[in-house]
């Protein structure tokens, strides 16, 4: 295994999903219900069985909009204010009137939610306006139960094929050139649809321990349908909006705290007091974080050792088991025990993730981009902080509509030019003798992200960063080497963070003003309603580089009163909560 | 310039005495989301699963789905 074969492939299909972890199954399941004829492929760099950001479950609803709990005019008001207005609120609106049917068909495929006495969904309110997390107590059963709904739909399944650049022609999609990462052989892959679920770009940041591995996201989630759009032309929307997530200093999983949120854990600082309101994740709560580990008064800390021993328990049994099991085992190597000790907590690595935040391929509420025929759901795609169920649900609307696309049309005529310049790229690192490993392209690129564009955000270094990506990018393109096909898909994946690390950087710059906390803190620059309530849509220019233009926001399904608006961000609590 | 041989101790860890991979099983290869696991020749046949690239998310998908419990995942040291 890993040995260079030279070889390449063509098969064609009507509808390609790249991406098997949690959108692209449900776009898959969707599309072939509505047409048992079509031939639907879902392909996958790792295996569809664990792919995917919840390779080993999930703990839980972070979002369901649950009739008798919230209503769809509630929570699109919510998404809206955390999201500091930029939200076109007919996507959002759309999934929240139909994530209950989604959550009514995960329940039918095995995957239970959290229920009272009287067998009704117990959800827990830890957003600032609304209650909408529900929990999941098999939440690890997620990925089996899926992949059981896939064979039983006889989807196509292909593995191990890492897709590294879309086709496009006669102004669509046409298609995606994948590369085997076992073999480094080439799958063209002809298609009337394509979409995209390929998660987050999760290996953006460096993670403080330097581990490259230790990311916050899933760490095969690099970015690559943020590069693929990109460079097929689509279009990119508020990039600038980073991901940054509280987090388990180190371990880098989630901390967590809508777990144990409403069981009345929460954040606190060194002298273990509350210092955040709410502890839903928005640039604003993550800016008071900030504040409090820059101002002398972090650590910041997960506070659960004022709880009874039954409620510790419970929060270990969903932490430890579900999402990031390992979890546990990082507690008992450290010594550290929620019942003796507050646990040290961080801010992640930055990265691009709707699911969290906003930065995403831009869609509209039938999860279409810019270019007709793809589309894309889930962390990679801009509908804002969507979260698991917002990839099912996104993902559905993909799939059900990409069928409605293939009804009318054939497969797009391509230059084949662009298969032969893909493979001469993608294979340029195995020609060397030797040269720059791909590790170390990655871990330059993403050292000079924190250096550089880490919030806050400020112009010289951002102007700087550019400079050194460019340098990077030289070397990358002239001396990058590898010895054999894994190496190479980690070399795809090095070119593809670099991609990621530019637009991050040039969209920072575009957008001068301050909005969302942290994620888009420029020191030089205060908010700026007048300018720039807009979204800025990131393409790739004539040039190769990439270039910006702002687009309206769409107007407001549900008003947003004047007093409202400020909800999220009056997050520092007032008065003093003392220690117990 | 030539490379390094730098060494990297790996957080996955197989008992070779549970491990069945000379039997044909390739479960722990097949789902790593990072495909950093592969199975050690000797002789010609497979003789047990290792982790041949130190690229871990630390997610235990290996270690969950192993049928006779011989994967353990460690967290990385750099991290742990």
């Amino acid at each position: 295994m890993d040995e260079i074969v030279d070889g390449i492939t063509q098969i064609d299909c009507d509808i390609l999903i790249i991406g098997g972890g949690t959108a692209g199954p449900m776009a898959a399941i969707k599309a072939k219900r509505k047409n048992p004829d079509a031939n639907v492929v879902l392909l996958d760099k790792a295996n569809v069985k664990r792919s995917g950001a919840i390779s080993m479950g999930m703990d839980g609803l972070n979002n369901s909009v649950i009739p008798g709990y919230a209503t769809p005019e509630q929570y699109t008001k919510e998404i809206t204010i955390a999201n500091d207005g930029i939200c076109d609120q007919a996507a959002v609106y759309r999934y929240a009137e139909e994530c209950y049917g989604i959550i009514q068909e995960l329940d039918q495929f095995g995957i239970r939610f959290q229920k009272d006495q009287n067998g009704e969904y117990d959800v827990k309110k830890v957003h600032h306006i609304g209650t909408y997390v529900l929990p999941m107590p098999n939440g690890d059963t997620v990925k089996k139960a899926l992949y059981r709904q896939l064979r039983k739909a006889r989807i196509n399944i292909i593995n191990r094929y890492m897709a590294t650049r879309l086709l496009t022609g006669e102004g669509r999609v046409a298609g995606a050139i994948c590369i085997n990462t076992r073999t480094a052989e080439t799958l063209v892959v002809r298609a009337k649809a394509v979409i995209m679920g390929l998660g987050a770009a999760g290996r953006l940041g460096l993670p403080t321990s330097g581990y490259l591995y230790g990311t916050y996201e899933n760490a095969s989630n690099s970015g690559e349908g943020y590069a693929m759009a990109y460079h097929a032309g689509a279009g990119l929307a508020n990039l600038e909006c980073f991901q940054i997530n509280p987090l388990i200093k180190d371990y880098n999983g989630p901390a967590c705290a809508y777990v144990a949120g409403p069981m009345g854990g929460y954040t606190a600082n060194a002298k273990g007091e509350r210092f955040i309101e709410c502890d839903y994740w928005s640039g604003q709560m993550m800016q008071e974080f900030y504040d409090e580990l820059q101002g002398g008064k972090g650590p910041v800390y997960l506070k659960l050792n004022h709880l009874a021993e039954e409620t510790v328990a419970e929060i270990e049994r969903v932490l430890h088991i579900v999402e990031r099991p390992t979890r546990g085992h990082f507690h008992a190597g450290r010594g550290t025990d929620y019942r003796k000790q507050m646990i040290e907590m961080h801010i992640s690595e930055i990265g691009f993730c709707s699911g969290h935040s906003a930065s995403g391929v831009f869609v509209d509420k039938h999860a279409r981009t810019t270019i007709p025929g793809l589309y894309a759901a889930g962390d990679m795609a801009n509908v804002p902080h969507n979260y698991m169920l917002g990839a099912f649900t996104n993902g559905a609307f993909a799939g059900l509509d990409a069928v409605d696309f293939i009804a009318d049309v054939d497969h797009a005529a391509f230059d084949q030019g662009e298969v032969d310049a893909e493979r001469a790229r993608v294979l340029a690192p195995t020609k060397r003798d030797d040269g720059i490993p791909p590790n170390q392209i990655e871990y330059k690129t993403r050292r000079l992200v924190n250096d550089y564009l880490q919030p806050p955000k400020v112009t010289a270094k951002m102007e700087l960063a550019q400079a050194r990506f460019a340098e990077v990018r030289e070397d990358m393109e002239t001396g990058m080497y590898v010895r054999d096909a894994h190496e190479l898909m980690r070399a795809l994946e090095a070119s593809t963070i670099l991609d990621c690390a530019d637009m991050a950087a040039a969209a920072s710059l575009y957008r001068t003003e301050s909005r969302w906390g942290l994620y888009h803190n420029r020191v030089e620059y205060d908010r700026d309603d007048e300018n720039w309530f807009c979204h800025t849509i990131l393409t790739k220019g004539a040039d190769g580089k990439p270039t910006h233009r702002k687009q309206a926001v769409e107007p407001y399904i549900v008003d947003i009163a004047d007093d409202e608006k400020d909800a999220y961000q009056n997050q520092r609590v007032t008065k003093t909560v003392a220690a117990e | 310039m030539p490379l390094a041989e730098s060494a990297s101790i790996v957080p996955v860890v197989v008992d070779k005495d549970l491990c069945i991979a000379d039997k044909g099983c390739t479960v722990c290869v097949d789902v790593c989301p990072l495909d950093v696991l592969r199975i050690a020749v000797k002789d010609g046949a497979p003789e047990t699963a290792y982790m041949k690239y130190d690229e871990c998310w630390y997610c235990m998908p290996c270690e969950a789905d192993c049928p006779t419990g011989a994967v353990t995942v460690n967290l990385p040291f750099l991290l742990k």
